[in-house]
């Protein structure tokens, strides 16, 4: 378990924190959103033990981590952003080392053998971590967080540099670790945290701006008011269909993206789904819908949503940063 | 504290400082050896541990300068505050890896008296004297670097400042002779590693000078502590 309460963190003038609170139960996998600079990293920094806040609590398993740090970070792993890795040393020699750091009190070969099988880097277990490609760092940076299985697991960023078939299976990974773990990673992907996480809590500029289920947050996110619709036909013909239908507000043309296909950008009114009713309008004039799509939010969009309450519509959908 | 020790240890002899150092403390000290001892057939090892201060004034600094800046540098520093071990654990390990090292290479001078007995039957007590003496003044020099190497993420820095804080350390007594208030010159003379190493050359086997050597080392290792645990709020 951990929580949080009124933690701030200033440097100097600048409060890179700013009185947060949330909290994270057992066997629950807590996904912290937000944009470069929102202040992650500080948060995990000083939920680790690494920093001191400046004000406020925080507590990992009921044990505060600034009254009695070393048994608060017994309870602990820890992926920081850049994988703490000496280089000189092979990924058996350092995660021998972080296991005696530990003070690991589990089988040292199988358990070690565990782990490296767990993220795979079997195979480079003898090579010395100077050598190994940013993404196997990050795996070795992954096994040393769960050396002496944790109860509690903070990983900055776990899935950054990892090729996309390790994503998925570190997603997987982490899942698994999740159920009887406390997890808290960070991410500035929407879709990386609404696919692993069972919470979200979104920050921006040191503040909380969400703490809720990935369900509401969902919820509260989705927009299918705003469309993005590619069709072929011609554009002022199917614009003129659109602006037709009951509820929508506004249409706007987009490039020509093949021959003859359009890409539009359909607002409706907010609580309508005009979908079927495109569909059916455009087949029986025999326009074929290639693409429809909801608009992805942006983080920027999300932000902007969550503290004005209205999204922010960008053109191209593609621009969104899943 | 165990593990660090172990880690720093080994990494002596991944990265080449170790060998260096090991290599320039014997060339030096097997220089001075036979300028002094050997080419006079004195049996006398006093001038060699005399002059040995120098040498450690040199070569300490890049033994520590990168105990603990380069973990910063490197981040590395995150793998080690955050896991269960407190942060004079952590320095204490530093400190006894270095220590261990230059220990080896203190080493050496146990061969040169092995040496000079071939010729005529040395002073033994004077001689385990000198090397404890060595010893400790290694021990707060060490203490010394490693601190230097806290207060700064690049390691040439850090031998610098290290480099010039051991001449400053060695010369107390000469800075404090410059000033021409009394007390603060003996308090200067007191402090000077210069005058309470040269006791132990000559055979004189003072606790005080034990006692004065062992705190500057826990001093400087307290410092160290310090400067960490003020970097976490900073
Ligand atoms: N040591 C420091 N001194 C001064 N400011 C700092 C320091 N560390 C972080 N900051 C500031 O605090 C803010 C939060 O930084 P933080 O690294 O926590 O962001 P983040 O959410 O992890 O971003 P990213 O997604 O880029 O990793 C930033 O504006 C940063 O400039
Ligand atoms: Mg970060």
């Amino acid at each position: 378990m951990i929580e949080v309460k009124n933690l701030s963190k200033h440097y100097g003038d600048k409060k890179a924190v700013d009185n947060i609170s949330f909290k994270a139960d057992d066997g629950e996998i807590l996904g912290f959103l937000g944009p470069n600079g929102a202040g992650k990293s500080t948060t995990m920094n000083i939920l680790t033990g690494y920093i001191s806040a400046t004000s406020g609590k925080a507590l990992i398993n009921g044990i505060d981590i600034l009254e009695n740090p070393i048994k608060a970070k017994r309870e602990l792993g820890y992926l920081p952003e850049l994988p703490p890795l000496y280089m000189d040393m092979t990924v058996k020699e350092y995660l021998n080392f972080v296991y005696d750091l530990k003070k690991c009190k589990l089988p040292r070969n199988s358990h070690l053998k565990d782990i490296c099988g767990l993220v795979k880097i079997d195979h480079v277990y003898k090579r010395v971590i100077k050598n190994l490609s940013k993404g196997y760092k990050q795996r070795v940076g992954l096994a040393q967080a769960l050396i002496g299985n944790p109860k509690v697991l903070i990983l900055d960023e776990p899935t950054v540099g990892l090729d996309p078939k390790q994503i998925i299976e570190i997603r997987t990974l982490i899942k698994k670790l999740g159920k009887n773990r406390t997890v808290i990673l960070s991410s500035h992907i929407l879709s990386e945290v609404q696919a692993v996480c069972d919470k979200i809590v979104v920050i921006n500029e040191g503040k909380v701006v969400a703490d809720d289920t990935e369900d509401n947050l969902s919820r509260r996110l989705v927009n299918e008011h705003l469309l993005t619709a590619r069709i072929d036909g011609p554009s002022d013909t199917v614009e003129g269909i659109i602006k037709g239908i009951k509820g929508v507000v506004k249409v706007e043309v987009g490039n020509e993206r093949e021959k003859g296909v359009y890409e539009y950008r359909i607002e409706a009114k907010e609580g309508t789904d005009i979908r079927r009713e495109l569909f059916n309008r455009l087949a029986q004039r025999n326009m074929p819908i290639l693409d429809l799509r909801t608009s992805e939010l942006s983080l920027e969009d999300i932000f902007l949503k969550l503290t004005m309450g209205e999204a922010i519509p960008a053109l191209t959908a593609d621009a969104s940063d899943s | 504290m165990g593990a660090i020790f172990r880690r720093e240890v080994s990494s002596y002899f991944i990265s080449p400082i170790g060998y260096i150092f090991l290599a320039g403390f014997y060339c030096c000290t097997g220089v001075i050896f036979s300028q002094n001892s050997l080419q006079y057939g004195s049996t006398k090892l006093d001038r060699v541990f005399a002059d040995l201060i120098l040498v450690l004034i040199v070569l300490i600094p890049i033994l520590t300068m990168k105990t603990i800046s380069e973990e910063k540098k490197q981040k590395t520093d995150q793998c080690l505050l955050t896991s269960p071990v407190s942060l004079g654990g952590i320095v204490a390990g530093k400190f006894f890896a270095s220590f261990l090292i230059y220990t080896l290479g203190v080493a050496i001078t146990f061969v040169y008296a092995v040496v000079v007995s071939a010729y005529a039957k040395p002073d033994w007590n004077v001689i385990v004297g000198n090397i404890a003496g060595l010893l400790l003044l290694g021990a707060a020099y060490i203490a010394v670097g490693i601190f230097c190497s806290s207060l700064t993420e690049n390691q040439i820095v850090a031998a610098v400042i290290s480099f010039f804080a051991m001449v400053l350390l060695y010369l107390l007594s000469t800075v404090g002779n410059l000033i021409p208030i009394d007390a603060v010159g003996k308090v200067l003379d007191k402090l000077c590693f210069w005058n309470r190493y040269y006791d132990f050359t000559l055979g004189l086997f003072d606790m005080s000078n034990v006692l004065f050597f062992v705190s500057a080392a826990v001093a400087f290792l307290f410092l160290t502590v310090r400067v960490l645990e003020k970097r976490r709020w900073s």
